[in-house]
């Protein structure tokens, strides 16, 4: 929800700040929301561990950083071959923020698969995992909204998101380590 | 109790309620015309007389209502014969009027995010179009940024696109300025109608400062309404503005605009900056105009 709040700042120098602005970013997050969620399931049949979903924030984390780093030739290449701010602002959304989201929505399948132990209480899992991160995404969008874009500029902004989401990563991907070399010697 | 049966007197004997002639819900806001009297307004949101964004007095359409849109033609001291105009921000079209009257021959061009404010300043405020004026429906950014690609300029860039309650805050960052000042033709000039208190004055005053050096504010007193020129490269000496005075009072006065008081209120902010050093310069990265306008 940060990210898609940025999003309008970001696109509107080139796109303004016309209702269709919103209209596409809300579009494409919806869209990628719904794939990511799709795929994550799909993941989570295979194998799933903790180091995987670590992997999922790895992966995020990096294609976040193209917001950063492309944003500006990306949008100055749409402006300039699409007259209309609609469908300019509609394709710029989509190369700025499809696969990051995508691979951000495969997350919460995820992670129901990792919490489920027990099917009867799936339901209340997945309550509480809806309840975690909508409520994220609430404190995401007051505090950049309300806080962080008046302290600190928009790359800053996005360039921390994908620090946090890389950390997060690495440390799934650690505690699968550890848990891992505990068991072993059981095994054995 | 004297004090209430008072207030009461004055508010029931109140001579002349406005009344709305026409409301619509436009799809950015709420747009209202109201007529008291001679006068008539166009009001954004709320019926609160603050949001004001531009009146007419429909007895006597040439003359000015607002001290700030008179403050605008200041600009008309430091350039001669503008032949190419932008007004970013139509309002009631007040200014593309005058402007048209005062010089029939130039092309103006007027950028209006809104459709219906257009549609309402042809309907209720005479907003004269002709086939040298023009009206489009954009967000003035974009219309600045293709005016770049196409390479076209203007000698008199008019920015008028904040309404008081809410900034467009791409349209005050060192990125817009720099492409202000692109389309900005040799000698043109830029007036912006802009914040007097607040937090962003100084924001505002820095940014500007970042992409035209020293420019010009214009205000009857401190805190009041401020137009910034900016853009000049060279300014008029006294004598210069002295004819211009001269040559444009009488084309003025019907409007109600005195050029003599105005080229008193001008004030260079060259060795005489009235914002912190430090000040942060508004960016597209950093912008957060509507939050630091308190």
């Amino acid at each position: 929800m940060g990210i898609e709040l940025l999003g309008g700042r970001i696109l509107a120098p080139f796109f303004g700040s016309s209702v269709h602005i919103w209209g596409s970013i809300i579009t494409v997050f919806m869209l990628s929301l719904s794939f990511g969620y799709l795929l994550g399931g799909k993941l989570s049949t295979k194998n799933a561990s903790l180091s995987k979903y670590g992997l999922i924030f790895l992966i995020a984390s990096v294609m976040v950083l193209p917001i950063v780093l492309f944003a500006q030739p990306i949008m100055t290449f749409i402006f300039t071959h699409i007259e209309d701010s609609r469908y300019g602002s509609l394709l710029a959304s989509t190369a700025l923020f499809f696969i990051p989201t995508i691979i951000l929505g495969m997350i919460s399948p995820y992670s129901v698969r990792l919490l489920v132990t027990d099917s009867e209480k799936s339901g209340q899992v997945a309550g509480i995992l809806y309840f975690v991160s909508t409520l994220g995404s609430a404190l995401g969008t007051i505090i950049t909204s309300f806080y962080f874009v008046l302290a600190f500029d928009v790359n800053t902004i996005i360039t921390a998101f994908a620090l946090t989401l890389g950390a997060l990563g690495t440390l799934a991907i650690l505690l699968h380590k550890i848990v891992n070399t505990h068991k072993e010697p059981a095994h054995a | 109790m004297l004090k209430y049966l008072l207030l009461l007197a004055t508010v029931f004997s109140a001579p002349v309620v406005s009344k709305v002639i026409h409301q619509e819900r436009s799809l950015y806001r709420n747009i209202i015309v109201e007529q008291n009297d001679n006068l008539r307004c166009l009001k954004f949101n709320t019926k609160s007389s603050k949001s004001s964004q531009s009146c007419m007095y429909t007895d006597n359409p040439n003359k000015l209502v607002f001290n700030y849109t008179k403050l605008v033609f200041s600009s008309l001291l430091l350039i001669d014969n503008p032949k190419n105009v932008l007004i970013v921000g139509l309002g009631g079209g007040t200014l593309s009027n005058i402007i048209h009257q005062l010089y029939p021959a130039a092309q103006i061009d007027n950028v209006e995010i809104d459709p219906a404010v257009i549609k309402v300043a042809r309907d209720y405020f005479n907003f004269i179009e002709a086939d040298n004026i023009s009206a489009k429906v954009q967000d003035g950014r974009i219309f600045i940024k293709r005016a770049a690609l196409k390479k076209q300029t203007y000698d008199w860039i008019i920015l008028d696109a904040f309404n008081g309650d809410y900034i467009p805050e791409h349209l005050l960052t060192k990125e817009f300025f720099t492409e202000v000042k692109s389309i900005l033709a040799p000698k043109g000039i830029i007036a912006a109608n802009t914040f007097s208190s607040s937090k962003l004055y100084q924001h505002e005053s820095a940014t500007y400062h970042s992409v035209f050096g020293d420019f010009i504010n214009v205000s009857r007193e401190k805190r009041s309404n401020r137009i910034i020129l900016a853009g000049y490269t060279h300014l008029p000496s006294e004598s210069q503005i002295q004819q211009r005075i001269k040559t444009l009072n009488p084309q003025l006065a019907p409007y109600g605009v005195d050029m003599q008081s105005l080229s008193e209120y001008l004030q260079y902010t060259k060795n005489n900056q009235d914002w912190p050093s430090d000040t942060k310069v508004l960016t597209d990265q950093y912008s957060p105009a509507n939050l630091l306008n308190f």
